[in-house]
């Protein structure tokens, strides 16, 4: 049958199982938004298109289904450009399409015409330039398959105007061959059997766990392997969820701003088992310094990953949840009672802590009484810097896909935006959006998307009038100069108001369980502004450029 | 130490900017590259001459470009037995030297004078790199007025 590109594309989207799409239109998008015009697709219309990037991006992280956005050629495009790269970072599926002037103007300097090929190939996974119709089926169906399986990402497939009209015969494709893309999901047995081995022999062993766990649905292979082999475990900041922190063998988040007891047991442990995650800077703090006893074991998806910065002993690349299945037929328990021992020690003698000034309300606090009042049981988003870390440490996170928070780009902006996707994909779930007064300024624009679209996040502000996390920094490495970090707002309770929100100021801590209740209540889109602490500050943290043992408020 | 390396990739627009632009995103050092179709019409071959400061280096340019959708397969050569060639077009001033001598100096390498006249001569030369850079500097006293190489490509035995 013949099918103009633009429905194609939208048959495609549909046999893809493409239920909902964010994004916004434009002119060189006007013929697919005719077809969407009829299509049973919901169509999320953003306030500005890097919102539905970072919407696509909390979709797919809350679901584990692919996400889709779409914007118009030029600055639609570019818009897209910080949502693909936070995405990219942390390896998120996505599906990102945009609108490109016709065939003959590119390379032209055409209106509203940008080189996003170019410009996204190093933020994507991949990503095409569809200058031909017979190539747009097999495109699209190729572009879903790349963004899903594999280590995820996001693919942008960029169609010109006029090939969203031509017409041509259309067959969707069963199936995708890919002669240059085959990625290793079954783990080398001899490798698993030397870990099995190096896990037996060990004395101070650590599982030391990412969001590839939570990516790959590998969470009860890895707490059955904790279980099995009696060995505590610390997550990475995109790993909250993939162990029940609730658990005894939980050490909780390591790195910068990890718990004292987890960035110690690393640094003494004599192995370490990580399994899809990446040895970044802010776990590994100081590279030379790093584990220096330890033997590494290192299962992922990703070669790349391996070895890239640290030595790994046993490098294994396969899919986590393949790999830990394959693990823990053959694994047998070393003996740890010594080094559980001291470990627990450690979690019990120095855990994480804040001092409660009683003058105004504690950020800290806040994030205990969400986890109090949700029971655990919601989908916490967060935006980026002090807020993420407060809501990193002080809520406790049992279940994967319920810790959404941009790891790898550190995308102030992203997380209300993302709050809004992720409740599209789960509207079954309470929905938090842990801000601060200065990143929910970033896209605070969404507000209206939110509000037209019954999409009824709870937005909760830690108000301190600073941009927190700089500040910190600038108190405690450049002698409390303050450049820049004060930052004012508007009335967030009239601002939410006005865009048909619900706003409630927060002030005294004896207040704060209750608003919070009430915001879970109201059906409609609340906007929480808690005015806390000023100064209060993350702790415990490891300077940058330190080992991380060096931490400041960890081991007294 | 330098290595020479390459891929076998899908012949489609766009993959020299990836497998370029990868190098310049990641900082790894690029001597030279040299693409060309292979038998096989869909697929090209891009023959690179890489700098890595250690083998894990090494290993990061190799599985990062392996990584690239477009990329099949990715050979480390140094590691085998294999034959390297370059092919050098030169202008060089004649003025200093004669046809005669010229070929005295290219006695052991496959060289062809294209043309020659009283001002300049213009000369194909091909030959690994190590010969190369020994007749290059004998050259460069003659008085060398333009130069333009491939770069590397390289076949296993």
């Amino acid at each position: 049958m013949k099918k103009t590109g633009a429905q194609i594309l939208v048959d495609a989207l549909l046999k893809e199982g493409v239920r909902v799409i964010f994004g916004y239109p434009g002119g060189s998008v006007l013929p697919l938004f005719d077809v969407l015009y009829d299509a049973s697709i919901d169509f999320i219309l953003v306030r500005h298109e890097q919102a539905a990037a970072h919407a696509a991006d909390g979709y797919a992280r809350a679901t584990g289904k692919v996400g889709v956005c779409m914007a118009t050629s030029g600055p639609g495009a570019t818009n897209l450009v910080t949502g693909l790269a936070t995405a990219h970072m942390d390896s998120v599926p996505m599906v990102a399409i945009t609108g490109q002037v016709k065939t003959n103007l590119i390379g032209n300097d055409a209106f509203q015409e940008a080189d996003i090929t170019g410009i996204t190939r190093s933020i994507t996974k991949h990503n095409y330039l569809v200058k031909n119709i017979a190539e747009l089926a097999g495109v699209i169906k190729e572009a879903f398959h790349i963004a899903s399986t594999g280590r995820p990402g996001p693919v942008l497939i960029d169609v010109p105007v006029d090939v969203q009209m031509q017409e041509t015969e259309y067959n969707y494709p069963e199936k995708v061959c890919m002669r240059s893309y085959n990625p290793t999901l079954v783990p080398h047995s001899g490798q698993l059997k030397k870990a099995a081995k190096l896990i037996a022999k060990s004395r101070r062993p650590v599982i030391y766990a990412g969001g590839g766990v939570i990516i790959s649905g590998a969470h009860d292979e890895l707490l059955e392997l904790a279980v099995k082999i009696k060995v505590p475990v610390t997550t990475t900041l995109m790993g909250l969820g993939a162990f029940p922190e609730d658990n005894e063998l939980s050490l909780g988040m390591l790195g910068m701003h990890g718990t004292a007891y987890a960035n110690h047991s690393i640094m003494e442990s004599d192995l370490i088992i990580a399994v899809g995650a990446r040895f970044d800077d802010r776990v590994t703090g100081r590279i030379d310094k790093f584990a220096p006893d330890a033997k590494i074991i290192h299962l992922d998806i990703d070669p790349t990953a391996i070895s890239k910065n640290v030595h790994v002993h046993i490098p294994i690349v396969g899919d986590a949840k393949t790999g830990l299945s394959q693990l823990n037929r053959i694994v047998q328990p070393p003996d740890t009672r010594e080094w559980r021992k001291r470990v627990m020690d450690w979690k019990k003698k120095y855990p994480l802590q804040y001092k409660d000034t009683g003058k105004k309300i504690s950020p800290q606090y806040v994030v205990e009484q969400i986890y109090k009042v949700t029971k655990g049981d919601a989908i916490i988003c967060t935006e980026v810097g002090q807020n993420q870390m407060w809501a990193a440490q002080y809520y406790t996170y049992t279940r994967p896909r319920t810790w959404i928070s941009s790891g790898g780009l550190g995308t102030m902006g992203y997380g209300f935006p993302a709050a809004i996707g992720a409740k599209v994909g789960r509207p079954d779930k309470i929905v938090f959006d842990i801000a601060g007064d200065g990143s929910i300024q970033m896209n605070i624009q969404e507000l209206a998307t939110a509000v037209a679209n019954k999409v009824n996040v709870k937005i909760a502000v830690l108000n301190n009038g600073y941009l927190g996390m700089v500040r910190q920094w600038q108190e405690l490495f450049y002698k409390k100069r303050y450049s820049q970090t004060l930052i004012t707002g508007p009335d967030f309770v009239k601002l939410a108001e006005s865009y048909g929100a619900v706003g409630i100021r927060v002030e005294k801590k004896e207040d704060v369980a209750q608003a919070l209740r009430e915001a879970i209540a109201i059906p409609n889109v609340v906007f929480l502004d808690f005015i806390v602490e000023e100064e209060a500050n993350v702790f415990p943290m490891v300077p940058a450029g330190e080992a991380i043992n060096q931490m400041i408020g960890g081991m007294a | 130490m330098k290595h020479i390396i390459y891929a076998l990739v899908d012949n489609k627009p766009g993959v020299l900017a990836r497998i370029s632009g990868l190098f310049s995103a990641r900082g790894f050092n690029i001597d030279s590259l040299a693409v060309g179709e292979t038998h096989d019409p869909t697929v090209s071959r891009v023959t690179m001459v890489v700098n890595a400061q250690d083998e894990r280096i090494l290993e990061q340019i190799k599985k990062q470009l392996d990584k690239l959708i477009d990329v099949m397969t990715v050979i480390d050569l140094t590691k085998k037995e294999f034959f390297e060639r370059e092919l050098v077009l030169l202008k060089l001033n004649t003025a200093k030297t004669t046809r005669q001598k010229l070929l005295v100096l290219f006695k052991n390498i496959s060289a062809k004078i294209l043309s020659y006249d009283k001002k300049e001569a213009i000369v194909e030369i091909t030959a690994a790199k190590a010969q190369l850079n020994d007749l290059l500097a004998q050259l460069s006293k003659i008085g060398i007025k333009e130069l333009v190489r491939t770069g590397i490509i390289a076949i296993g035995k």
